[in-house]
């Protein structure tokens, strides 16, 4: 059982580093036959109008959402988040998103670099420790619809984690920092996925 | 008890290198109008270069090559939501400061605009926004990094379209982080001298056999064949900055080079992407060019 990285652009492999540190069997996603042989999939951080852009130009974005709508769990961070988010504020002119998530997501919605920042988050799904989080030009969440729900918030009340079934997304980058968890609860997934059958 | 809202840390190392990070396998484009920012937006790049004068033109022109006009950056940056990079010279400070204030998302103190100070570079840690600065080796970029610099791009020969001077650069910064690899650690000592680094950073890189930054290449890259073969070579991504607007048909050749950054290592895509892309920029041989006029010699 082997679990991808969607590779179109972005930080893939850090991600694949910490899936690997975790024993998983990683393939570095770019084309849809690529797509068919995982089990489960993370879509990176990165530029979410040029992963869209280029998704839809090799013909994967069809198969990226069907695999989303099969149900198999899929991990999205920062631009990945945006990829899985139903409904897209401030995008680019023609983005368009996988979606599944039903959230809808502000792109870079912090401003500036200036604005990027590192903090604590409490994630209570993913124990007592804090998570440090690191924003990057972050989107964040501004509508959780009623199928997802709000897996961490600013102290301000803004929503930056989320979970709807088998879809996981982030704002921020724990593939950076040497958080971990957010990993493991994903393969989590995928394994309970693949028990399911 | 107090308030616990968790502190906030803004212009961390982390932060500023992150992204960075995010821009790997992507393509910066040198912009000098909103109208030029609009189509590197639509063809895909991770961010854009905004500029008064593209590299070429610089070179063509001549005199004294400054930071840009701060309408022209807010015109660029009001234009697109992708980053926004813009130049300042070389140890030139309240050049970064003015373009800090204006907001730009990365600053490049860059050897493309005439040197301001022939001893010093920025002192980079003093700003919350991120550096990129230029290498032509080792030793130079963990000079930059010691300074502050987030992100490293290898120098190559910014406006000639002639890509010799990257391949140079980057297989001396990839050659020469190989050779520290092999050493023992009296002789990394040694080699601290030598590449006028400090030692912790030299053994750093000796153990994990790479930058602790992102490195692009720029500088000469025309062609989607270019990038992809920097790619290959190693580089996190790719800067673009006469090659695309001084060539027959920007947006195709923008759109191109992009996918060739992605599918780097796929020769058939990098085949069809690179046809009926019209005339390349016209360029000049860097054997050309006298030693005064080769950008890549500016800074140390």
């Amino acid at each position: 059982m082997s679990v991808g990285v969607l590779a179109l652009q972005g930080d893939f492999r850090e991600h694949a580093e910490v899936l690997r540190s975790l024993g998983a069997d990683v393939e570095l996603v770019r084309r849809p036959e690529e797509l068919a042989r995982v089990s489960g999939l993370v879509i990176p951080g990165g530029e979410s109008s040029v992963m869209d852009k280029l998704a839809r130009a090799f013909g994967l974005a069809e198969p990226l959402a069907a695999f989303v709508r099969s149900g198999l769990p899929v991990y999205g961070t920062c631009a990945g988040l945006i990829m899985l988010a139903d409904t897209v504020i401030d995008g680019i002119a023609g983005q368009e998103s996988i979606g599944g998530l039903d959230i809808a997501v502000r792109r870079n919605a912090f401003g500036s670099q200036t604005l990027s920042f590192e903090t604590d988050l409490d994630v209570p799904v993913l124990g007592d420790a804090p998570v440090h989080a690191v924003f990057i030009r972050a989107p964040v969440v501004e509508t959780v619809g009623p199928r997802a729900r709000a897996l961490a918030t600013l102290a301000d009340g803004r929503c930056v984690a989320v979970e709807q079934d088998n879809l996981l997304g982030t704002s921020f980058h724990p593939e950076i920092t040497g958080e971990n968890r957010f990993h493991e609860y994903f393969l989590g997934k995928v394994a309970a996925a693949g028990f399911r059958g | 008890m107090t308030e616990t809202t968790p502190a906030e840390q803004f212009g961390s190392s982390r932060v500023k290198r992150g992204l960075a990070d995010m821009m790997k396998g992507g393509v910066i484009m040198d912009v000098v109008n909103a109208e030029q920012a609009r189509i590197a937006e639509d063809a895909g790049a991770v961010a854009v270069m905004a500029l008064e004068r593209v590299p070429a033109d610089i070179r063509s022109q001549g005199g004294v090559a400054r930071m840009s006009d701060p309408d022209l950056i807010d015109s660029i940056i009001a234009e697109v939501s992708i980053p926004v990079m813009a130049k300042a010279r070389i140890g030139h400070f309240v050049e970064a400061q003015i373009l800090q204030a204006l907001n730009v998302d990365y600053i490049d103190e860059s050897e493309v605009l005439s040197p301001a100070d022939y001893v010093n570079h920025i002192d980079k840690w003093n700003f919350t926004v991120p550096f990129v600065c230029g290498a032509t080796n080792l030793g130079e970029a963990l000079r930059r990094i010691t300074e502050g610099a987030a992100m490293i791009r290898s120098k190559g020969e910014a406006g000639t379209g002639d890509v010799s001077e990257a391949m140079k650069h980057i297989r001396t910064i990839k050659g020469e982080i190989g050779r520290l690899s092999s050493l023992s650690k009296d002789e990394l000592y040694v080699a601290a001298k030598e590449l006028q680094a400090p030692y912790e950073l030299v053994a750093e890189i000796a153990a994990t056999g790479k930058l602790p930054v992102v490195l692009f290449v720029a500088g000469g890259v025309a062609t989607p064949a270019d990038a992809a073969m920097m790619m290959q070579m190693g580089a996190d991504g790719v800067f673009v900055g006469s090659g695309i607007f001084k060539s027959g048909n920007p947006q195709a050749r923008a759109n191109a080079i992009v996918k060739a950054v992605t599918f780097y290592d796929d020769a058939s895509v990098i085949a069809a992407v690179s046809r009926g892309l019209g005339e390349a920029m016209v360029g000049i041989n860097v054997s050309d060019l006298a030693a005064p006029h080769r950008l890549s010699e500016r800074g140390w």
